[in-house]
């Protein structure tokens, strides 16, 4: 039985097999529309998110399937102090597929451990979220036509953001990436990814600080939020944080054919005048989250179509 | 100067990190055992300055290679039978730890998790990294020495 638990659980040939269905199931939705007929997914969310739940949901209903779940660990047996082990048991009872998320790291991992039914991470705390990357490879993927030969920038917050390093990590498997870091000296990547990621595996890379200097170059540009809270400093983050919002002025020195990307939820990073621009896709983005997730679905069910 | 008797069938576990002693005799869990057992503490050494050493009278079987060789590799374990040295082992760093160490990041699983087990996996056998196999937060051996 398969889980889903780290973006690189699946190597570079099963991910190639996954993107493929999920460009099938994007042309074809029909094709699937009962594939997991009298199937379930559990959703176990013990923390908010409102995205990435309906995301599971609408994939597992566009198959045909049903869903069953909880949103909050208010309203699960977590608030009495059930463990993860003994409820992931008990779901494996209620539910064919289950995908969770967890505030606690390596939660999905813990409930993997037990389950008779395969488990998807849907993010366990700042971990992992790796249905996040999936969506993100299959964007890039489906409107560049490959995953190779790109220069690939990532803006914002570089220290904290879960997506960048997830998305670095399943990047540098493929040949002639290369990463132009854009961020504030505070919010760089961490070392371990600059040295045990990057360096070790001889990934050109450059980091700079502001946008401006390195959007002429990028094939894809990755946002992320900068928040304030993460600044020691008011004056620095008034200073800094500009630099990192991404209008048209900005746009104007990209190349025509550059992916904007972002995880969402945006908040001012890309300003709504950027939403019309073709190569605006992280709305599209939010569309392939689904597929990609249908995709998922099928394969750790082991269901053809 | 301090005389302690040999061992008639045991171990000693010679070049221990001066000050480490009581840390092994608890992680071997020598205080459960019910045999002889010497701490020499601060020996002089002319390779380590100070060092400590640990004399065990008791069976060998009842030492546990793997967490020796996590909490100092670099520690010489001779086997005594017939009051001599008959053997000499060498520690490697294990691939697994389990409930030696605990998670020091709070958002860990093995936070709230009851019964769950404390497991750190080698991921740097060179640099000597550990990480936690649920949330990786990384583990530095304290007593690595420098080579």
């Amino acid at each position: 039985m398969r889980h889903l638990i780290s973006p690189l659980d699946f190597s570079v040939e099963e991910l190639e097999r996954l993107l493929n269905l999920a460009n099938d199931i994007e042309n074809n939705p029909d094709k699937y529309a009962d594939a997991c007929k009298r199937k379930k997914l559990a959703t176990c969310f013990y923390e908010p998110s409102t995205r990435t739940r309906l995301s599971f949901e609408a994939a597992m209903l566009n198959l045909g399937g049903s869903v069953l779940g909880f949103a909050g660990a208010d309203s699960s047996s977590a608030a009495k102090g059930e463990s993860v082990s003994d409820t992931i048991r008990v779901i494996s009872s209620y539910a064919d597929i289950c995908a969770i998320r967890h505030p606690k790291e390596g939660a999905a991992l813990v409930a993997a451990s037990k389950s008779e039914i395969p488990v998807i991470n849907a993010g366990d705390g700042g971990h992992q979220h790796p249905t996040q990357t999936l969506t993100d490879l299959l964007t890039i993927r489906s409107l560049k036509g490959r995953l190779d030969n790109l220069t690939i920038g990532l803006c914002g917050d570089l220290k904290f953001g879960r997506t960048v390093h997830s998305l670095i990590h399943a990047l540098v498997r493929y040949e002639n990436v290369r990463f132009v870091l854009i961020s504030p000296e505070e919010l760089r990547i961490p070392e371990y990814i600059r040295e045990d990621v990057l360096k070790a595996k001889g990934v050109e890379f450059q980091e700079v600080e502001r946008l401006e200097d390195a959007i002429g170059s990028l094939d894809a540009l990755y946002m992320t939020r900068v928040q304030k809270e993460r600044f020691f400093n008011e004056e620095d983050y008034i200073r800094l944080k500009d630099f990192y919002v991404l209008n048209k002025a900005k746009l104007s020195l990209a190349k025509d054919d550059m992916l904007i990307l972002h995880p969402l939820p945006r908040v001012n990073e890309i300003a709504v005048e950027v939403d019309d621009d073709p190569r605006a896709v992280y709305f599209k983005q939010a569309k392939y989250g689904v597929y990609v997730r249908m995709a998922l679905i099928l394969t750790l069910l082991n269901i053809e179509v | 100067m301090l005389n302690i008797s040999g061992i008639h069938e045991g171990f000693v576990l010679d070049h221990i990190q001066a000050g480490m002693s009581f840390q092994i005799y608890h992680d071997l869990k020598l205080d459960k055992l019910d045999c002889t057992v010497a701490i020499i503490k601060n020996a002089r050494s002319n390779k380590m300055g100070k060092k400590d050493i640990i004399k065990v009278e008791c069976p060998i079987e009842a030492l546990d290679l793997d967490i020796l060789g996590f909490i100092d590799h670099n520690i010489t374990v001779n086997v005594v039978k017939g009051d001599r040295i008959v053997e000499k082992r060498a520690l490697t760093l294990p691939k697994e730890v389990k409930n030696v160490i605990k998670c020091k990041n709070p958002r860990c699983i093995t936070s709230v998790e009851q019964e769950l087990d404390q497991i750190f996996l080698l991921t740097d056998p060179l640099k000597e990294v550990y990480r936690c196999k649920y949330c990786e937060e990384k583990y530095i051996n304290p007593a690595r020495r420098q080579k």
